[in-house]
Protein backbone atom coordinates (compact mmCIF):
# COMPACT_ATOMS: atom_id res chain seq x y z
CA UNK A 1 0.00 0.00 0.00
CA UNK A 2 1.27 3.30 -0.65
CA UNK A 3 0.40 7.25 -0.81
CA UNK A 4 0.78 7.87 -4.47
CA UNK A 5 0.43 12.05 -5.58
CA UNK A 6 0.63 13.60 -9.28
CA UNK A 7 -0.82 16.85 -8.70
CA UNK A 8 -0.17 20.54 -10.23
CA UNK A 9 -2.15 23.82 -9.06
CA UNK A 10 -1.54 27.37 -9.99
CA UNK A 11 -2.37 30.01 -7.47
CA UNK A 12 -2.12 33.27 -7.96
CA UNK A 13 2.02 33.49 -9.15
CA UNK A 14 2.80 30.15 -7.16
CA UNK A 15 2.78 26.94 -9.40
CA UNK A 16 3.11 23.59 -7.32
CA UNK A 17 4.32 20.71 -8.84
CA UNK A 18 4.14 17.77 -6.92
CA UNK A 19 4.92 13.83 -8.14
CA UNK A 20 6.05 11.53 -5.67
CA UNK A 21 5.17 7.76 -4.15
CA UNK A 22 6.02 7.00 -1.03
CA UNK A 23 4.66 3.43 1.50
CA UNK A 24 1.16 4.19 3.61
CA UNK A 25 2.85 3.06 6.85
CA UNK A 26 4.97 5.54 9.55
CA UNK A 27 6.09 9.25 9.04
CA UNK A 28 6.92 10.81 5.51
CA UNK A 29 8.33 14.51 6.16
CA UNK A 30 7.85 16.59 3.41
CA UNK A 31 10.81 18.82 3.60
CA UNK A 32 11.67 22.49 2.30
CA UNK A 33 12.81 25.80 3.44
CA UNK A 34 10.01 28.65 3.83
CA UNK A 35 7.54 29.06 0.88
CA UNK A 36 8.74 26.17 -1.06
CA UNK A 37 4.72 25.38 -1.29
CA UNK A 38 4.80 22.58 1.61
CA UNK A 39 1.24 23.76 3.28
CA UNK A 40 -0.10 24.19 -0.64
CA UNK A 41 0.89 20.88 -1.25
CA UNK A 42 -0.68 19.08 2.17
CA UNK A 43 -4.08 21.46 1.62
CA UNK A 44 -4.38 19.94 -1.95
CA UNK A 45 -4.16 16.49 -0.59
CA UNK A 46 -6.98 17.11 2.12
CA UNK A 47 -8.61 18.61 -0.89
CA UNK A 48 -8.81 22.26 0.36
CA UNK A 49 -7.65 23.61 -2.64
CA UNK A 50 -9.80 24.36 -5.23
CA UNK A 51 -8.57 23.67 -9.07
CA UNK A 52 -5.70 21.13 -8.25
CA UNK A 53 -5.33 18.89 -11.14
CA UNK A 54 -4.09 14.99 -11.50
CA UNK A 55 -3.81 11.90 -9.35
CA UNK A 56 -3.64 11.04 -5.58
CA UNK A 57 -4.07 8.06 -4.38
CA UNK A 58 -3.92 7.01 -0.62
CA UNK A 59 -3.99 2.98 -0.56
CA UNK A 60 -6.40 1.49 -2.44
CA UNK A 61 -8.72 5.00 -2.48
CA UNK A 62 -8.82 7.53 -5.02
CA UNK A 63 -8.59 11.22 -4.04
CA UNK A 64 -9.03 12.81 -7.07
CA UNK A 65 -7.90 11.44 -10.51
CA UNK A 66 -7.12 12.82 -13.86
CA UNK A 67 -10.30 11.59 -15.72
CA UNK A 68 -11.70 14.73 -12.98
CA UNK A 69 -13.19 13.15 -10.65
CA UNK A 70 -12.55 14.38 -6.77
CA UNK A 71 -13.77 13.58 -3.35
CA UNK A 72 -14.52 16.36 -1.48
CA UNK A 73 -12.64 16.80 2.19
CA UNK A 74 -15.19 15.81 4.11
CA UNK A 75 -15.52 12.64 2.37
CA UNK A 76 -11.42 12.01 2.46
CA UNK A 77 -10.54 9.68 5.62
CA UNK A 78 -7.99 12.78 6.04
CA UNK A 79 -6.75 13.60 9.65
CA UNK A 80 -5.12 17.68 9.35
CA UNK A 81 -3.30 19.19 12.16
CA UNK A 82 -2.98 22.82 11.31
CA UNK A 83 0.01 25.44 12.41
CA UNK A 84 -1.91 27.32 14.28
CA UNK A 85 -4.56 24.50 15.65
CA UNK A 86 -7.37 26.07 14.92
CA UNK A 87 -9.69 24.54 17.47
CA UNK A 88 -13.49 25.05 17.55
CA UNK A 89 -13.75 28.32 19.77
CA UNK A 90 -17.42 27.31 21.05
CA UNK A 91 -16.83 23.81 22.01
CA UNK A 92 -14.49 22.68 25.08
CA UNK A 93 -11.53 19.92 24.71
CA UNK A 94 -14.07 17.33 24.80
CA UNK A 95 -16.45 18.60 22.29
CA UNK A 96 -13.24 18.98 20.01
CA UNK A 97 -12.08 15.71 20.05
CA UNK A 98 -15.44 14.21 19.93
CA UNK A 99 -15.97 16.49 16.25
CA UNK A 100 -14.55 13.81 14.10
CA UNK A 101 -15.40 10.76 16.32
CA UNK A 102 -19.35 11.46 15.94
CA UNK A 103 -18.53 12.02 12.12
CA UNK A 104 -17.00 8.84 11.74
CA UNK A 105 -19.04 5.93 11.06
CA UNK A 106 -18.98 3.37 13.64
CA UNK A 107 -17.22 0.50 11.75
CA UNK A 108 -14.57 2.43 11.05
CA UNK A 109 -13.53 4.09 13.94
CA UNK A 110 -10.22 2.22 14.85
CA UNK A 111 -9.19 4.79 17.53
CA UNK A 112 -10.20 4.55 21.12
CA UNK A 113 -11.30 8.01 22.99
CA UNK A 114 -9.36 7.09 26.35
CA UNK A 115 -6.29 5.32 24.41
CA UNK A 116 -5.92 8.84 22.56
CA UNK A 117 -6.44 10.86 25.63
CA UNK A 118 -3.93 9.58 27.74
CA UNK A 119 -1.57 8.92 24.99
CA UNK A 120 -1.65 12.84 24.38
CA UNK A 121 -1.68 13.55 28.14
CA UNK A 122 -4.91 15.52 27.87
CA UNK A 123 -7.02 13.80 30.47
CA UNK A 124 -7.03 17.15 33.03
CA UNK A 125 -8.18 19.28 30.07
CA UNK A 126 -11.37 17.51 28.80
CA UNK A 127 -13.62 19.88 30.43
CA UNK A 128 -11.72 23.00 29.45
CA UNK A 129 -12.60 25.63 27.43
CA UNK A 130 -9.71 26.19 24.20
CA UNK A 131 -9.26 29.77 24.89
CA UNK A 132 -7.74 28.23 28.59
CA UNK A 133 -5.07 25.95 26.90
CA UNK A 134 -1.42 27.17 26.23
CA UNK A 135 -0.36 26.69 22.59
CA UNK A 136 1.52 23.03 23.34
CA UNK A 137 -1.95 21.61 25.20
CA UNK A 138 -4.05 23.61 22.07
CA UNK A 139 -1.56 21.57 19.66
CA UNK A 140 -1.81 18.25 21.55
CA UNK A 141 -5.48 18.55 21.67
CA UNK A 142 -5.73 19.11 17.63
CA UNK A 143 -3.36 16.04 17.20
CA UNK A 144 -5.84 14.57 19.39
CA UNK A 145 -9.19 15.72 17.07
CA UNK A 146 -7.70 14.91 14.29
CA UNK A 147 -6.31 11.22 15.84
CA UNK A 148 -10.23 10.59 16.67
CA UNK A 149 -11.91 10.77 13.27
CA UNK A 150 -9.84 7.47 12.58
CA UNK A 151 -7.87 9.07 9.17
CA UNK A 152 -6.37 6.91 6.83
CA UNK A 153 -3.95 9.40 6.53
CA UNK A 154 -2.75 12.21 9.20
CA UNK A 155 -1.47 15.51 7.62
CA UNK A 156 0.54 17.64 9.82
CA UNK A 157 1.51 21.21 8.69
CA UNK A 158 4.43 21.92 10.79
CA UNK A 159 2.07 21.10 13.71
CA UNK A 160 5.52 22.84 16.16
CA UNK A 161 6.16 25.95 14.10
CA UNK A 162 3.90 28.41 15.99
CA UNK A 163 5.31 26.78 19.73
CA UNK A 164 7.95 27.96 21.76
CA UNK A 165 10.90 25.68 22.28
CA UNK A 166 9.43 24.25 25.68
CA UNK A 167 6.20 23.38 24.23
CA UNK A 168 8.15 21.93 21.03
CA UNK A 169 10.16 19.46 23.54
CA UNK A 170 6.72 19.10 25.19
CA UNK A 171 5.24 17.75 21.76
CA UNK A 172 8.09 15.74 20.27
CA UNK A 173 7.71 12.61 22.55
CA UNK A 174 4.10 12.39 22.17
CA UNK A 175 4.51 12.53 18.16
CA UNK A 176 7.26 9.76 19.04
CA UNK A 177 5.01 7.91 20.84
CA UNK A 178 2.25 7.85 18.55
CA UNK A 179 4.03 6.81 15.76
CA UNK A 180 5.13 3.83 17.84
CA UNK A 181 1.86 3.24 19.04
CA UNK A 182 -0.70 3.74 16.59
CA UNK A 183 -0.61 2.57 12.81
CA UNK A 184 -1.61 5.70 11.13
CA UNK A 185 0.59 6.97 8.45
CA UNK A 186 1.64 10.82 8.20
CA UNK A 187 2.53 13.07 5.87
CA UNK A 188 4.52 15.50 8.10
CA UNK A 189 5.82 19.12 6.69
CA UNK A 190 8.23 20.82 8.33
CA UNK A 191 11.99 22.60 7.59
CA UNK A 192 13.46 21.88 10.52
CA UNK A 193 16.09 19.60 10.17
CA UNK A 194 15.81 18.42 13.67
CA UNK A 195 11.87 17.19 13.81
CA UNK A 196 12.98 15.60 10.20
CA UNK A 197 16.15 13.88 11.70
CA UNK A 198 14.11 12.78 14.78
CA UNK A 199 10.67 11.69 13.39
CA UNK A 200 10.56 11.11 9.73
CA UNK A 201 11.18 7.65 8.15
CA UNK A 202 10.74 8.74 4.67
CA UNK A 203 11.08 11.85 2.86
CA UNK A 204 9.24 13.98 0.16
CA UNK A 205 12.35 17.22 -0.65
CA UNK A 206 10.06 20.22 -2.34
CA UNK A 207 11.79 23.59 -2.94
CA UNK A 208 9.65 26.56 -5.36
CA UNK A 209 6.93 24.28 -5.37
CA UNK A 210 8.70 21.17 -6.90
CA UNK A 211 8.94 18.33 -5.53
CA UNK A 212 12.57 16.21 -6.13
CA UNK A 213 13.64 13.39 -4.49
CA UNK A 214 11.81 11.68 -2.48
CA UNK A 215 12.54 7.92 -0.70
CA UNK A 216 13.65 6.81 2.67
CA UNK A 217 14.96 9.54 4.98
CA UNK A 218 18.99 8.11 4.94
CA UNK A 219 19.44 7.69 1.49
CA UNK A 220 17.24 10.61 0.45
CA UNK A 221 19.39 13.84 2.25
CA UNK A 222 22.59 12.43 0.46
CA UNK A 223 21.15 12.09 -2.61
CA UNK A 224 24.01 13.76 -4.85
CA UNK A 225 21.25 14.96 -7.62
CA UNK A 226 18.71 16.39 -4.97
CA UNK A 227 19.06 20.29 -4.45
CA UNK A 228 20.02 19.52 -0.89
CA UNK A 229 22.70 18.31 -0.73
CA UNK A 230 24.31 21.05 -3.23
CA UNK A 231 23.44 23.16 -0.61
CA UNK A 232 25.72 25.00 2.19
CA UNK A 233 23.51 23.39 4.69
CA UNK A 234 23.79 20.07 3.01
CA UNK A 235 23.92 16.88 5.93
CA UNK A 236 24.09 13.25 6.46
CA UNK A 237 22.17 11.23 8.51
CA UNK A 238 23.12 8.06 10.10
CA UNK A 239 21.38 5.67 12.32
CA UNK A 240 22.12 2.72 14.95
CA UNK A 241 22.46 1.56 18.45
CA UNK A 242 23.75 2.76 21.30
CA UNK A 243 26.12 0.09 22.86
CA UNK A 244 27.77 1.82 25.33
CA UNK A 245 27.84 4.89 28.03
CA UNK A 246 31.29 6.37 29.19
CA UNK A 247 30.08 8.38 32.97
CA UNK A 248 33.36 9.69 33.26
CA UNK A 249 33.70 11.49 29.93
CA UNK A 250 30.46 11.59 29.07
CA UNK A 251 30.63 10.04 25.62
CA UNK A 252 28.15 7.91 24.58
CA UNK A 253 28.92 4.84 21.86
CA UNK A 254 26.97 4.77 19.03
CA UNK A 255 27.58 1.79 16.72
CA UNK A 256 26.77 2.28 12.58
CA UNK A 257 27.40 -0.70 10.41
CA UNK A 258 30.30 -1.42 12.95
CA UNK A 259 31.85 1.70 13.11
CA UNK A 260 31.36 3.07 16.59
CA UNK A 261 31.06 6.83 16.93
CA UNK A 262 31.21 8.70 20.49
CA UNK A 263 29.09 11.32 21.04
CA UNK A 264 29.33 13.69 23.51
CA UNK A 265 26.01 13.40 25.05
CA UNK A 266 24.15 13.84 28.62
CA UNK A 267 23.38 10.27 29.99
CA UNK A 268 21.49 7.93 27.98
CA UNK A 269 20.14 4.30 28.01
CA UNK A 270 21.90 2.02 26.22
CA UNK A 271 20.04 -0.43 23.36
CA UNK A 272 17.96 2.42 22.47
CA UNK A 273 18.89 2.99 18.73
CA UNK A 274 19.30 6.72 17.79
CA UNK A 275 19.97 8.83 14.60
CA UNK A 276 22.70 11.40 14.14
CA UNK A 277 22.99 14.46 11.77
CA UNK A 278 26.38 15.41 10.67
CA UNK A 279 26.36 18.67 8.25
CA UNK A 280 28.42 18.29 5.54
CA UNK A 281 30.59 21.21 6.46
CA UNK A 282 31.63 19.46 9.58
CA UNK A 283 33.41 16.51 7.93
CA UNK A 284 36.93 16.99 6.29
CA UNK A 285 38.84 14.61 4.85
CA UNK A 286 42.19 12.91 5.41
CA UNK A 287 44.45 10.46 3.54
CA UNK A 288 46.48 9.03 6.15
CA UNK A 289 44.80 8.52 9.36
CA UNK A 290 45.37 11.60 11.75
CA UNK A 291 46.13 9.67 15.80
CA UNK A 292 47.05 12.64 17.51
CA UNK A 293 43.88 15.20 17.11
CA UNK A 294 41.11 16.43 19.39
CA UNK A 295 38.65 15.48 17.20
CA UNK A 296 36.25 12.27 18.86
CA UNK A 297 35.48 10.69 15.26
CA UNK A 298 37.83 9.79 12.84
CA UNK A 299 36.52 6.67 10.12
CA UNK A 300 37.63 5.19 7.60
CA UNK A 301 35.36 5.71 4.77
CA UNK A 302 35.22 4.88 0.97
CA UNK A 303 34.10 7.74 -1.71
CA UNK A 304 31.29 6.94 -3.62
CA UNK A 305 30.64 10.24 -5.57
CA UNK A 306 32.09 13.60 -6.03
CA UNK A 307 30.55 16.38 -7.84
CA UNK A 308 32.48 19.79 -8.07
CA UNK A 309 30.54 23.27 -7.75
CA UNK A 310 32.93 25.41 -9.75
CA UNK A 311 31.18 28.85 -8.97
CA UNK A 312 30.85 28.41 -4.99
CA UNK A 313 34.54 26.63 -5.48
CA UNK A 314 33.29 24.15 -3.18
CA UNK A 315 33.24 19.95 -3.34
CA UNK A 316 30.52 17.55 -2.51
CA UNK A 317 31.68 13.96 -1.26
CA UNK A 318 29.73 11.07 -0.54
CA UNK A 319 31.12 8.60 1.62
CA UNK A 320 30.65 5.89 2.72
CA UNK A 321 31.13 4.83 6.63
CA UNK A 322 29.41 1.30 8.07
CA UNK A 323 27.45 1.40 4.86
CA UNK A 324 25.51 4.53 5.36
CA UNK A 325 26.24 7.84 3.75
CA UNK A 326 27.90 10.72 5.10
CA UNK A 327 28.68 13.69 2.67
CA UNK A 328 31.57 15.79 3.02
CA UNK A 329 31.74 19.38 1.85
CA UNK A 330 35.25 20.70 0.99
CA UNK A 331 37.24 23.41 -1.27
CA UNK A 332 37.21 22.55 -4.48
CA UNK A 333 41.40 23.14 -3.82
CA UNK A 334 41.59 20.56 -1.38
CA UNK A 335 40.00 17.79 -3.36
CA UNK A 336 42.38 18.41 -6.43
CA UNK A 337 45.25 18.65 -4.21
CA UNK A 338 44.24 15.40 -2.45
CA UNK A 339 43.74 13.71 -5.67
CA UNK A 340 41.05 11.59 -4.43
CA UNK A 341 38.30 9.83 -7.13
CA UNK A 342 35.57 7.41 -6.18
CA UNK A 343 36.29 4.45 -4.58
CA UNK A 344 39.29 6.19 -2.79
CA UNK A 345 39.66 4.97 0.68
CA UNK A 346 39.75 7.80 2.95
CA UNK A 347 39.37 9.23 6.48
CA UNK A 348 36.83 10.91 7.80
CA UNK A 349 37.29 14.04 10.02
CA UNK A 350 33.82 14.50 11.95
CA UNK A 351 33.87 17.53 13.73
CA UNK A 352 30.29 17.88 15.09
CA UNK A 353 27.34 15.30 15.15
CA UNK A 354 24.13 16.49 16.80
CA UNK A 355 22.70 13.48 18.42
CA UNK A 356 18.85 12.62 17.92
CA UNK A 357 17.08 9.75 20.00
CA UNK B 1 -56.47 52.24 34.14
CA UNK B 2 -55.37 50.74 30.73
CA UNK B 3 -58.55 50.27 28.15
CA UNK B 4 -58.99 46.81 26.54
CA UNK B 5 -58.53 48.29 22.88
CA UNK B 6 -55.02 49.08 23.97
CA UNK B 7 -54.39 45.95 25.93
CA UNK B 8 -55.16 44.77 22.26
CA UNK B 9 -53.19 47.16 20.13
CA UNK B 10 -50.16 45.71 22.27
CA UNK B 11 -50.88 42.03 22.42
CA UNK B 12 -51.33 42.45 18.07
CA UNK B 13 -48.03 44.77 17.92
CA UNK B 14 -46.21 42.11 20.19
CA UNK B 15 -47.47 38.63 17.97
CA UNK B 16 -46.47 41.16 14.73
CA UNK B 17 -43.10 41.57 16.19
CA UNK B 18 -42.85 37.67 16.92
CA UNK B 19 -43.86 36.75 13.51
CA UNK B 20 -41.72 39.55 11.79
CA UNK B 21 -38.38 38.35 13.77
CA UNK B 22 -38.87 34.98 13.46
CA UNK B 23 -39.69 35.20 9.35
CA UNK B 24 -36.76 37.75 9.26
CA UNK B 25 -34.21 35.44 11.12
CA UNK B 26 -34.80 32.40 8.97
CA UNK B 27 -34.64 34.43 5.78
CA UNK B 28 -32.29 36.27 6.87
CA UNK B 29 -29.76 33.51 7.19
CA UNK B 30 -28.99 32.31 3.78
CA UNK B 31 -29.28 35.89 2.60
CA UNK B 32 -26.49 37.33 5.18
CA UNK B 33 -24.44 34.05 4.71
CA UNK B 34 -24.31 35.01 1.05
CA UNK B 35 -23.86 38.82 1.25
CA UNK B 36 -20.31 37.66 4.17
CA UNK B 37 -19.12 34.88 1.67
CA UNK B 38 -19.92 35.85 -1.91
CA UNK B 39 -16.53 36.92 -3.61
CA UNK B 40 -19.11 38.38 -6.42
CA UNK B 41 -18.06 42.55 -6.66
CA UNK B 42 -21.88 43.27 -7.43
CA UNK B 43 -23.15 42.13 -3.73
CA UNK B 44 -22.73 45.92 -2.86
CA UNK B 45 -26.33 46.32 -4.96
CA UNK B 46 -27.64 44.34 -2.48
CA UNK B 47 -26.43 45.23 0.76
CA UNK B 48 -27.08 48.88 -0.64
CA UNK B 49 -31.05 47.86 -0.95
CA UNK B 50 -31.08 45.87 2.27
CA UNK B 51 -30.36 49.22 3.81
CA UNK B 52 -32.68 51.22 2.34
CA UNK B 53 -35.17 50.94 5.05
CA UNK B 54 -32.96 52.65 7.40
CA UNK B 55 -32.82 56.21 5.28
CA UNK B 56 -35.86 56.02 3.71
CA UNK B 57 -39.18 57.73 5.53
CA UNK B 58 -41.17 54.82 6.29
CA UNK B 59 -43.92 56.47 4.45
CA UNK B 60 -42.09 56.03 1.45
CA UNK B 61 -41.85 52.47 2.03
CA UNK B 62 -45.22 52.25 2.77
CA UNK B 63 -46.33 54.15 -0.47
CA UNK B 64 -44.76 51.39 -2.50
CA UNK B 65 -46.08 48.47 -0.77
CA UNK B 66 -49.62 49.77 -1.01
CA UNK B 67 -49.27 50.09 -4.77
CA UNK B 68 -47.46 46.91 -4.88
CA UNK B 69 -50.43 44.61 -2.64
CA UNK B 70 -53.15 46.59 -4.27
CA UNK B 71 -55.31 44.77 -6.77
CA UNK B 72 -53.06 46.14 -9.85
CA UNK B 73 -49.57 45.56 -8.38
CA UNK B 74 -46.89 42.57 -8.56
CA UNK B 75 -47.83 41.30 -4.97
CA UNK B 76 -51.65 41.99 -5.56
CA UNK B 77 -51.79 40.17 -8.73
CA UNK B 78 -50.38 37.45 -7.03
CA UNK B 79 -52.34 37.05 -3.93
CA UNK B 80 -55.09 37.61 -6.26
CA UNK B 81 -54.16 34.79 -8.19
CA UNK B 82 -53.64 32.44 -5.09
CA UNK B 83 -57.25 33.14 -4.22
CA UNK B 84 -56.21 35.36 -1.07
CA UNK B 85 -57.07 38.30 -2.74
CA UNK B 86 -55.48 41.63 -1.77
CA UNK B 87 -53.85 41.79 1.77
CA UNK B 88 -53.70 45.49 1.93
CA UNK B 89 -55.09 46.22 5.62
CA UNK B 90 -54.32 42.81 6.82
CA UNK B 91 -52.38 41.40 9.50
CA UNK B 92 -50.30 39.52 6.81
CA UNK B 93 -49.46 42.85 4.90
CA UNK B 94 -48.35 43.87 8.61
CA UNK B 95 -45.99 40.77 8.40
CA UNK B 96 -44.52 42.21 4.54
CA UNK B 97 -44.39 45.27 5.61
CA UNK B 98 -42.21 44.45 8.70
CA UNK B 99 -40.06 42.38 7.20
CA UNK B 100 -39.15 44.74 4.73
CA UNK B 101 -38.57 47.70 7.15
CA UNK B 102 -36.97 45.67 9.86
CA UNK B 103 -34.49 43.51 7.22
CA UNK B 104 -31.32 45.48 7.54
CA UNK B 105 -31.61 45.54 11.42
CA UNK B 106 -31.06 41.53 11.26
CA UNK B 107 -29.29 41.43 8.41
CA UNK B 108 -26.62 43.54 9.01
CA UNK B 109 -25.56 41.76 12.77
CA UNK B 110 -25.78 38.66 11.04
CA UNK B 111 -23.74 39.43 7.80
CA UNK B 112 -21.28 40.67 10.21
CA UNK B 113 -21.24 37.26 12.81
CA UNK B 114 -20.68 35.10 9.49
CA UNK B 115 -17.66 37.48 7.68
CA UNK B 116 -16.32 37.34 11.30
CA UNK B 117 -15.88 33.54 10.96
CA UNK B 118 -12.62 31.46 10.93
CA UNK B 119 -12.37 30.00 7.98
CA UNK B 120 -9.52 27.90 9.16
CA UNK B 121 -12.11 26.44 11.66
CA UNK B 122 -14.99 25.35 8.84
CA UNK B 123 -12.00 24.12 6.87
CA UNK B 124 -10.75 21.98 10.04
CA UNK B 125 -14.33 21.00 10.42
CA UNK B 126 -14.75 19.61 6.38
CA UNK B 127 -11.27 17.52 7.46
CA UNK B 128 -12.85 16.10 10.54
CA UNK B 129 -15.83 14.79 7.96
CA UNK B 130 -18.52 17.73 8.22
CA UNK B 131 -20.54 18.11 5.20
CA UNK B 132 -20.99 21.84 3.95
CA UNK B 133 -24.62 21.65 5.62
CA UNK B 134 -23.19 19.88 8.50
CA UNK B 135 -20.33 22.59 8.87
CA UNK B 136 -22.80 25.53 8.38
CA UNK B 137 -25.41 24.07 11.52
CA UNK B 138 -22.39 22.91 13.57
CA UNK B 139 -19.77 25.52 13.56
CA UNK B 140 -21.62 28.63 11.61
CA UNK B 141 -24.49 29.32 13.28
CA UNK B 142 -23.08 28.65 16.89
CA UNK B 143 -20.11 30.75 16.49
CA UNK B 144 -22.69 33.40 15.20
CA UNK B 145 -24.66 33.53 18.18
CA UNK B 146 -24.22 36.57 19.28
CA UNK B 147 -24.99 38.00 16.05
CA UNK B 148 -28.24 36.15 16.21
CA UNK B 149 -28.84 37.71 19.77
CA UNK B 150 -28.00 41.28 18.40
CA UNK B 151 -30.22 40.39 14.95
CA UNK B 152 -33.22 39.05 17.28
CA UNK B 153 -33.18 41.94 19.74
CA UNK B 154 -32.89 44.65 17.43
CA UNK B 155 -35.45 43.05 14.30
CA UNK B 156 -37.83 42.49 17.62
CA UNK B 157 -37.40 46.01 19.02
CA UNK B 158 -37.27 47.93 15.55
CA UNK B 159 -41.10 46.21 14.66
CA UNK B 160 -42.19 47.47 17.73
CA UNK B 161 -41.61 50.82 17.21
CA UNK B 162 -43.09 50.69 13.48
CA UNK B 163 -45.60 53.55 12.76
CA UNK B 164 -44.92 55.18 9.17
CA UNK B 165 -45.66 51.74 7.03
CA UNK B 166 -48.65 50.77 8.96
CA UNK B 167 -50.34 54.12 8.83
CA UNK B 168 -49.67 53.63 4.81
CA UNK B 169 -50.54 49.93 4.47
CA UNK B 170 -52.49 48.58 7.94
CA UNK B 171 -54.70 51.31 8.44
CA UNK B 172 -56.41 51.22 11.81
CA UNK B 173 -58.62 48.06 12.34
CA UNK B 174 -58.55 46.88 15.58
CA UNK B 175 -57.30 43.18 16.45
CA UNK B 176 -56.09 43.11 13.00
CA UNK B 177 -54.00 45.76 12.14
CA UNK B 178 -53.85 48.63 15.55
CA UNK B 179 -50.51 48.16 16.17
CA UNK B 180 -49.27 49.90 19.40
CA UNK B 181 -47.56 53.25 17.83
CA UNK B 182 -50.89 53.79 15.66
CA UNK B 183 -52.94 53.27 18.72
CA UNK B 184 -50.63 55.93 21.08
CA UNK B 185 -50.92 58.80 18.09
CA UNK B 186 -55.16 57.68 18.22
CA UNK B 187 -55.10 58.03 21.95
CA UNK B 188 -53.14 61.85 21.66
CA UNK B 189 -55.76 63.08 18.65
CA UNK B 190 -58.56 62.44 21.17
CA UNK B 191 -56.48 63.68 23.90
CA UNK B 192 -56.32 60.69 26.19
CA UNK B 193 -52.80 60.81 27.19
CA UNK B 194 -52.98 58.46 30.50
CA UNK B 195 -53.72 55.90 27.75
CA UNK B 196 -51.37 57.55 25.41
CA UNK B 197 -48.93 57.09 28.84
CA UNK B 198 -49.79 52.91 29.50
CA UNK B 199 -48.91 52.36 26.26
CA UNK B 200 -45.52 54.60 25.65
CA UNK B 201 -44.24 53.48 28.73
CA UNK B 202 -44.69 50.06 27.83
CA UNK B 203 -43.06 50.18 25.00
CA UNK B 204 -39.89 52.12 26.21
CA UNK B 205 -39.80 49.70 29.15
CA UNK B 206 -39.67 46.73 26.37
CA UNK B 207 -37.22 48.09 24.02
CA UNK B 208 -34.90 49.12 26.92
CA UNK B 209 -34.96 45.65 28.71
CA UNK B 210 -34.32 44.19 25.58
CA UNK B 211 -31.62 46.39 24.45
CA UNK B 212 -30.39 45.85 28.24
CA UNK B 213 -29.98 42.70 27.99
CA UNK B 214 -28.56 42.71 24.60
CA UNK B 215 -25.56 45.19 25.59
CA UNK B 216 -25.05 43.09 28.98
CA UNK B 217 -24.52 39.43 27.29
CA UNK B 218 -22.13 40.84 25.17
CA UNK B 219 -20.08 42.42 27.94
CA UNK B 220 -20.16 38.78 29.30
CA UNK B 221 -18.71 37.35 26.21
CA UNK B 222 -16.07 39.91 26.08
CA UNK B 223 -14.82 39.54 29.27
CA UNK B 224 -14.84 35.56 28.69
CA UNK B 225 -12.99 35.51 25.59
CA UNK B 226 -10.12 37.12 27.68
CA UNK B 227 -9.09 34.71 30.07
CA UNK B 228 -5.92 32.99 28.38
Amino acid sequence: MSIKVDISLLKQEFCLEAQFSVPKEGITAIFGSSGSGKTTLLRAIAGLEPNVIGDIEVGDESWLSSSGSTVATHQRSVGYVFQDSHLFTHLNVRKNLLYGFNRTARAQRRIIFDEVVTLLGIDSLLDKAVVQLSGGERQRVSIGRALLSSPQLLLLDEPMAALDNDSKSEILPYLERLHLTLSIPMLYVSHSTEEVTRLADHVVLIEDGKTSKYGPLLETVADMDSRLASQANAFGILEGKITAYDDDFRLASLDVGGVAFRIATNKIEINTSARIRVVAKDVSICLDKPDRTSILNVHQAKVVDIREYPLQGVCMVKLNVGNQSLLARISRYSYRHLGISVNSTVYAQIKAVALVH
Amino acid sequence: MIDPSSITALYLTLQLAVVSTLILLVLGTPLSWWLARTPWKGRSIIEAMVALPIVLPPTVIGFYLLLALGSEGPIGVLTAFLGIGSINFSFAGLVLGSVIYSLPFVVQPLQHAFSQLDDKQLEAAATLGASNADRFFSIAIPQAKKGYLTAGVLGFAHTLGEFGVVLMIGGNIPGETRVASIAIYDHVESMQYSQAHYLSATLLVISFLLLLITYVTQHKKREVSHVH
